[in-house]
């Protein structure tokens, strides 16, 4: 009485996308179960960590965020380098802080002057993160599609209010869009629908569901990515075909849960081990849920992360 | 599946006889149907009608209690591969392993960490709740675990493959309705006896599904029914397709010898506390019943617990926080006062935003009914008249000698409203995102 596992009956598949150019380029997306089920499908892309740059110094990190980085956080580019040189990264994510109209809100031309010398400096992709304001990311990530040419980077988060000025430019120059929506499948769709009618490549989307960090929403995301990829995987819903994206690293780091010491709360244990967990632990449930691309932060998290990813995929 | 009210009556008696204490066989079957009452209850059904009926009734994947009273943990019993179909009902218990090879400090330190380490989060309490107890050879010092275990606030697993032994320990601690590990295809007659003798839930043991439901479908024949699996897959891919393996078994073909909660050994699968943690956290997201570990720390169990919280929230119930004023950063009578919904995320965010800016505050949580602001707003409970009045009864007047309150961006568009139900107070538009509060707490002045 041999037992035989109950399979899914998948009839769609997620898309592949290509990031960066050259020898470095990654391809994500792909697979054709739900993740990490590979006992009945395939997964032709393994999900992939990409390590998080601010423009800006980050004025409130903790301790033990800094410690591996060092003096390299006040140079963008020196940062980024050493995500690739001394920790391995296969992609960076900027993060464009300065921009933020609510704090320094450098402008348009400035930043995108870092987002050159960044880009020029590394050979891995480039994910440029703006600052979720519609309006200044609306200016900001088109110049950035525009100054990145040839680059094939990916550009985001781009919502239902500036995709047709970043959308277009992203066209133009055959850039990735990152498409926005919070926390929501109808809403993923319809931006996905949109970006379509705007002309955007289907091999230039990817999905950002908007991220909740552990114990503040990581659920909603969580489920949200589950009913994304049912609906893609075996409800042939071809606007949910994209790959997902998961910028939770500013989301966990900056949980008071992140910053208590041992001293200052006992029973939460070691300051930076349990730090590292949270995110690890955030990531390992958002790649259970069918991410492709989780950004993070701590070089000890991203190797557990990695080493399970390398486990689950072995 | 579950059958109905009427297929249920045409296998009972139909004479009425009102000793289930229902009025008719129909109203009986109506009951059952709702599982509102017990099979066992009808006297008068036969043999061949209680099979078919027991099938039939029976929840696709068992749920099973270990331990007793306020230590009971109720493992199985789920009904959906995905959370966003229903919910999960019952979160995975947490173990931790205490071996006899381990000296009197060690187990003190562990038994001792069970009680410790309770973390109080939106109402609830998350804690670590088992403790599994491993015979390794030494027979005193295992009967000495078991009673220092006894009188413990935890339930207990009792691990050891010799039945004799088992035995021993079970006329120590049956009372606290110890899990037993575990029927081997070796051992299953004596163990299945114990099980039943002592009335314990039993963990079966089995190398791969295969083996696991031939020894379950034995163990059932002999009329056990509590029942927790282990596949002995130990590495990280083998065990996840498992345990997918088994839910989907139970739900999708209703195959009964794979219907029950499973038991997992993230302890046993690697040396690294910190990966053992992210092993842990895929079988919370991906099925065990019980995950057993093999040491408590804060920084390892923490992000568990919380990870086991968010996941095991219902996904259909909007969880909210208690309406109230909340104390951040021990304000006084000169701290700013914020006022907020009930979503208990919204809570969370704001109060973790304002514990971040250090700035101490108070922040006033208005119940929405667990609806967030901009829902709130939408739905007409987060609005102008309803706010003030809130404030005026919330007491939050006698806390400040200032008259000024910041409301969230969302809800800017209440403020003429509010103003004119709270004459006399300054009504000052905060940040949309929570993000923000810091910055624009640093800057308040009333
Ligand atoms: S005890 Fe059985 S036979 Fe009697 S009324 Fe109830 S269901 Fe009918």
């Amino acid at each position: 009485m041999a037992f035989e596992i109950p399979k899914i009956k998948y009839t769609g598949k997620i898309r592949e996308v290509q990031l960066g150019t050259g020898a470095k380029a990654v391809r994500i997306g792909g697979a054709n179960c739900y993740p990490f089920h590979r006992f009945e499908g395939d997964m032709p892309n393994v999900p992939r960590v990409a390590f998080e740059v601010w423009d800006s110094s980050p004025e409130e990190w903790q301790q033990w965020a800094i410690e591996p980085y060092g003096d390299v956080l006040s140079d963008p580019v020196a940062w980024a380098r050493k995500c690739v040189d001394t920790y391995g990264a296969e992609m960076i994510v900027l993060q464009l802080r300065s921009a933020d109209p609510n704090g320094e809100n450098k402008g348009v031309e400035e930043v995108v002057e870092v987002v050159k010398k960044v880009a020029d400096a590394i050979d891995v992709p480039l994910l440029v993160w703006g600052t979720a304001n519609d309006e200044k990311d609306g200016e900001l990530l088109r110049r950035v599609a525009e100054a990145c040419e040839g680059r094939n980077v990916a550009v985001g988060p781009v919502s239902d209010k500036n995709y047709k000025q970043i959308g277009a430019m992203a066209i133009g120059y055959s850039q990735v869009v990152m498409a926005s929506s919070p926390i929501d499948v109808n809403l993923a769709k319809q931006l996905n629908i949109l970006l379509g009618n705007l002309g955007v490549n289907e091999e230039k989307v990817v999905i950002d569901p908007t991220t909740g960090g552990l114990g503040y929403g990581l659920e909603y995301t969580y489920s949200v990515m589950e009913r994304d990829r049912m609906a893609a995987l075996t409800q042939e819903d071809a606007k949910l075909q994209f790959p997902i994206i998961c910028n939770l690293a500013p989301e966990v780091w900056k949980t008071r849960e992140t910053r208590l010491t041992k001293d200052e709360d006992p029973k939460l244990g070691d300051e930076k081990r349990r730090s590292i967990l949270m995110e690890a632990v955030t990531a390992m449930t958002l790649l259970v849920a069918g991410a492709d691309i989780v950004v993070m932060r701590h070089p000890d998290s991203v190797s557990l992360v990695r080493d399970m990813i390398g486990e689950l995929c072995a | 599946m579950a059958l109905t009210g009427i297929q249920i009556l045409k296998l009972l008696p139909k004479t009425n006889c009102g000793e289930c204490k229902f009025p008719t066989c129909l109203a009986f079957a109506m009951a059952l149907a709702a599982g509102k009452t017990e099979l066992d209850l009808c006297p008068h059904v036969s043999a061949d009608a209680k099979a078919q009926l027991s099938d039939a009734s029976a929840p696709p994947i068992r749920q099973v209690s270990i331990g007793v009273d306020d230590y009971g943990v109720k493992i199985g019993g789920e009904t959906v591969l995905f959370r966003h179909e229903k919910t999960f009902f019952n979160k995975p218990g947490i173990a931790v392993l205490i071996t006899d090879a381990m000296d009197d400090g060690e187990v003190e330190r562990r038994l001792t960490a069970l009680e410790h380490f309770q973390y109080e989060r939106v109402g609830v309490t998350m804690k670590p709740e088992m403790a599994a107890i491993k015979f390794t050879g030494n027979k005193d010092r295992f009967m000495g675990l078991v009673k220092s275990a006894l009188v413990r606030p935890c339930a207990v697993i009792l691990m050891c493959g010799e039945a004799p032994v088992m035995k021993e320990a079970l006329d120590i601690v049956r009372d606290k309705k110890p899990l037993i590990y575990g029927a081997t295809p070796d051992n299953y007659e004596a163990f299945g006896a114990l099980a039943k003798d002592y009335g314990v839930p039993l963990a079966v043991v089995g190398r791969g599904f295969d083996e696991v439901a031939a020894l379950t479908e034995k163990l059932t024949a002999m009329g056990l029914k509590d029942l927790v699996i282990d596949t002995s897959t130990r590495e990280v891919r083998g065990a996840f397709t498992d345990q997918v393996a088994i839910r989907r078994a139970a739900l999708i073909t209703k195959f009964k010898p794979l219907g029950f909660p499973t038991i997992t050994f993230p302890c046993e699968m690697t040396d690294d506390p910190m990966k053992e943690t992210l092993i842990a956290s895929l079988f919370v997201a991906k099925y065990a019943g019980i995950i057993v570990l093999s040491d408590l720390t804060g920084e390892t169990l923490f992000p568990l617990l919380l990870q086991r919280l968010n996941i095991y929230t219902d996904p259909q119930r909007p969880m909210t926080t208690k309406e109230g004023i909340y104390p951040i950063n021990n304000p006084d009578d000169n701290s700013p006062v914020l006022v907020t919904c009930n979503f208990s995320l919204t809570y969370f965010i704001v109060s973790g935003e304002i514990e971040n800016s250090r700035v101490p505050s108070w922040l006033c949580i208005m119940d929405t009914e667990g609806l967030s602001v901009m829902t709130a707003w939408a739905a007409g409970k987060f609005v102008g008249d309803l706010v003030g009045s809130f404030i005026k009864k919330s007491g939050v007047e006698e806390k400040v000698k200032h008259r000024s309150l910041i409301i969230p961006g969302y809800a800017a568009a209440i403020l003429g409203d509010l103003e004119e139900e709270l004459q006399g107070w300054k009504i000052m538009i905060g940040p949309r995102e929570a993000a923000h509060l810091p910055a624009y707490l640093k800057t308040w002045n009333s």
